[in-house]
């Protein structure tokens, strides 16, 4: 099975490579090779989402914390003394802390879930799958890319344990907080682990995401032209082309930010009084929006790194699941075509308030207002798809509509934020705080939902328990409503985001039961993932078994691989494909395999 | 038949990469021409070793090409020759790049730490981060001529020195553009 590894190109054949599969399967597995360092895709893609739930796990609760600080300005926790040690003497989060956790709760939950457990997981496991390959491209490449990410994750980790705390200048890390180390405590070694674990995690994107590309252009099975492949997949290459060329533009912001650091330069800081020390930094010149400009070029598409999987994930479920075939194939792909484009020609709009010329500003406004438009298309599809379907209603498809959902209540939002003179108010508001976790947020968490109950008997052999995950979809949706719609209010009228404590203004008292109450949803919340991840891990060793090795019926060719397949995907030739992926109830058939060629008075599709 | 005239996986891989070193290097020029319009730029010549470098690593560039040649040809003498001078070319060229550093310093210029300007300290980046790449392929030359002597493993396939080889004239054209813009803009 070695020649997997070793040659690439028999992933584009069906003819060589096939007397080696018959027999010896994957000879010679050790526990190491199989569990640890394994080069399968199928086993990196798992390893990806176990590490993402962790996090997950992770930077939710940092979520209950501060979340208990703003339910609960004015009382004390001791059993958070417990868990938190210094950072909560007397049962209170030290504001330091306050500002560590909600830097950490960003970074974790951007970053290493929704790009590495979302991306990570899915385009791995389902790329090689659905385009008819036995691997990816380089499988060694892959294995890398999961190690640099555990690595980057162990010195984020390991940043919650140093004296002087974690970073807490945002998950933005702007300068002169990530840049001056007399600025805060978190601006010490904190920011130092925190530059070093990212600038791990962009190896690792880049890892992944030129795998991702090579595989999907260059391993496609006979017949797989690029308009035959399944939505998910031209997402996952969108999302990879996205983070291939804005994560370098991130590095190149975090090379000059460690010059500041540690080589005395003046890149972002210029005349700087530090107010800690009493002092002031010799530094001149240097531009702290420059900063900004870098951060934001990748910023934004990242914030199209973690939808455009969701995206893809959602129109494949919900064709399936609508019995029919997804509305409108080629305006998915051109309207992920154009939100790639125009991620990368918005990136100001995070910026109109730093002094931007407002001219320059207009342009953007104009730009962000555009990503309107194929946005639209897509949920109209999404909803011209379900319309008269033969819908059933797995959790995996709940979650998808709810992703539909969401993703309209949060892009109604973006259009405010996008104005640049509506934004001089709310920007810096819980406006955008529930903008972008609606949209964002819970939308891409739902997409992963999605994936994780409808992959999970292609991961597992097994269903996750359809009940508990009935309770998960409805309280998770419900839960996330409470929490976000309510924040727009607090930002309409003003009320900053970062914040430690409101209750010491006037105009912000008055939201104090409101904050409490998205405070009891929050940890509500947060106790169904718990639900979510036991019964992930539940229905790993005792879930039903599967039967048949396509349990939804569907079309792409994933399914074509026996129950539990081993590393190689397919036991004999991989399949030829001789149509879409989309052809559900066509001429009165339910469902018709990528792999069956084409019938002599089929119909046109 | 057709798979012939597809691109090798691994060829196409690095093309993805290249695209990916090149947006770092946008990121860090396009900051450049930012800054550069704004207070306080002091702008200042680049001595003339830089010029020399530029020459050196072209030179490298064609002992490469003809390397891979020379393998196409099975002439292996030639080919690790060829392979040798070509690290040792680009050694000269990191050695040059530092010493450009250096009279730059002695000038009066510094790059990095107290005092430094913006323009300097973005030569120093931007030619460090450059000469890490040219370190990179200088390993990756090293890795191949370990293999080219070792008895035990004889390759055929040309696709691991084309992989490099494109590496290496990559990383000169970056040079090329990024001596140009440096020159050009300051
Ligand atoms: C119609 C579409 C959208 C428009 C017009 C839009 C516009 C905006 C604007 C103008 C801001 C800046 C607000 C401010 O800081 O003052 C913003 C913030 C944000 N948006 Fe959107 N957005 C849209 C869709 C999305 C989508 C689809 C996502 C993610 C998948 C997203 C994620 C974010 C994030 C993460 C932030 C805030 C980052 C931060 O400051 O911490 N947005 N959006
Ligand atoms: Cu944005």
């Amino acid at each position: 099975m070695s020649d997997i590894a070793m040659n690439p190109q028999t992933g584009t054949m069906t003819v060589p490579d096939v007397h080696h599969d018959e027999h010896g399967h994957h000879h010679h597995e050790s526990f190491v090779t199989k569990y640890i360092f394994s080069q399968d895709h199928k086993m990196i893609s798992k390893q990806f989402l176990i590490t993402g739930m962790m996090w997950a796990i992770i930077g939710g609760l940092f979520s209950v914390f501060f979340r208990m600080q703003l339910g609960y300005p004015d009382q004390t926790f001791p059993w958070m003394e417990d868990i938190l040690g210094r950072w909560a003497e007397g049962g209170r989060i030290k504001a330091e802390f306050y500002y560590a956790l909600v830097t950490m709760h960003g970074t974790v939950l951007v970053f290493f879930v929704l790009t590495a457990g979302l991306s990570g997981t899915f385009s791995n496991l389902l790329i090689p799958l659905q385009v008819g390959a036995r691997d990816m491209a380089s499988p060694m490449l892959n294995m890398l890319s999961y190690w640099f990410f555990f690595l980057a994750g162990i010195v984020m980790l390991s940043s919650l344990f140093v004296q002087t705390g974690p970073f807490s200048g945002g998950w933005t890390a702007y300068p002169p907080l990530s840049a001056v180390g007399e600025m805060s405590q978190g601006s010490k070694t904190g920011a130092d682990l925190w530059i070093v674990s990212m600038a791990l995690f962009v190896v690792s994107s880049l890892l992944g995401g030129l795998n991702y590309i090579a595989t999907v252009l260059n391993m496609r099975t006979k017949g797989m032209t690029m308009t035959r492949l399944p939505l998910t997949i031209w997402a996952f290459f969108f999302t990879a082309v996205l983070g291939v060329l804005s994560f370098p533009v991130l590095f190149s912001g975090f090379i000059l930010l460690l010059f500041d650091r540690n080589l005395g330069t003046s890149f972002y800081l210029s005349e700087i009084y530090v107010q800690a020390t009493q002092s002031a930094l010799p530094n001149e010149g240097g531009s702290a929006i420059l900063y900004q400009h870098l951060f934001w070029f990748l910023g934004h598409p990242e914030v199209y790194i973690i939808l455009l999987p969701a995206m893809g994930m959602a129109s494949e479920i919900i064709s399936v699941n609508s019995r029919k075939p997804i509305f409108g194939y080629m305006a998915m792909i051109g309207s992920l075509f154009a939100i790639a484009i125009l991620a990368f020609l918005v990136w100001a709009h995070h910026m109109f308030v730093t002094g931007l010329n407002p001219f320059l500003g207009s342009v953007f406004v104009l730009l962000t207002l555009l990503i309107a438009v194929p946005s639209a298309i897509k949920v109209f599809n999404w909803l011209t798809t379900l319309w008269r379907g033969n819908i059933r209603f797995t959790p995996g498809m709940l979650f998808a509509i709810g992703f539909v959902s969401l993703f309209i209540s949060g892009g109604l939002t973006g259009i405010f934020l996008g104005n640049s003179a509506l934004d001089i108010h709310l920007h810096d508001t819980y406006f955008v705080i529930a903008h972008f976790h609606i949209v964002m947020g819970v939308a891409s968490f739902f997409g992963m939902f999605a994936g994780v109950y409808h992959w999970f008997p292609k991961m597992y052999g097994r269903y996750m328990n359809n009940t508990l995950g009935y309770i998960h979809f409805w309280g998770t949706l419900i839960c996330a409503y409470l929490i976000f719609w309510p924040m727009h209010y607090e930002g309409l009228a003003g009320m900053p985001r970062r914040y430690y404590d409101y209750s010491q203004w006037q105009s912000f008292k008055q939201f104090g039961g409101l904050n409490e109450f998205i405070t009891i949803f929050a940890i509500i919340s947060f106790a169904l993932q718990l639900l979510f991840v036991f019964n992930f891990f539940f229905s790993i060793f005792k879930g039903r078994k599967l039967t048949t090795p396509n349990p939804w019926n569907a079309n792409t060719l994933e399914w074509t691989t026996p129950i539990n397949a081993g590393h190689g995907n397919w036991p004999g030739d991989i399949p030829e494909v001789y149509r879409w992926a989309y052809d559900y109830g066509k001429d009165g058939v339910d469902h018709i395999p990528q792999t069956q060629p084409v019938g002599a008075n089929e119909s046109h599709h | 038949m057709t798979e012939s005239k597809r691109i090798h996986p691994h060829k196409f891989t690095l093309w993805v990469a290249m695209a990916s070193i090149v947006m770092m290097f946008a990121g860090l020029t396009s900051a450049y021409i930012v800054k550069r319009g704004q207070t306080n730029w002091q702008g200042f010549d680049l001595p003339l070793i830089f010029t020399y470098s530029t020459m050196v690593i072209i030179a490298s560039s064609i002992t490469m090409q003809l390397a891979i040649k020379k393998f196409k040809d099975r002439q292996m003498l030639q080919y690790r020759w060829l392979l040798v001078i070509t690290a040792l070319l680009g050694v000269v060229f990191m050695v040059m790049q530092f010493t450009g550093f250096n009279i730059l310093n002695q000038r009066g210029i510094k790059l990095i730490g107290r005092g430094s300007n913006v323009s300097g300290s973005f030569l120093a980046v931007i030619a460090g981060m450059h000469m890490l790449h040219v370190l990179g392929g200088i390993i990756a030359l090293a890795v191949m001529l370990g293999k080219a002597f070792s008895t035990r493993n004889r390759t055929y396939t040309a696709v691991p020195v084309e992989v490099l080889g494109t590496y290496w004239h990559f990383v000169d054209g970056l040079w090329i553009y990024l001596f140009i813009f440096l020159k050009w803009i300051s």
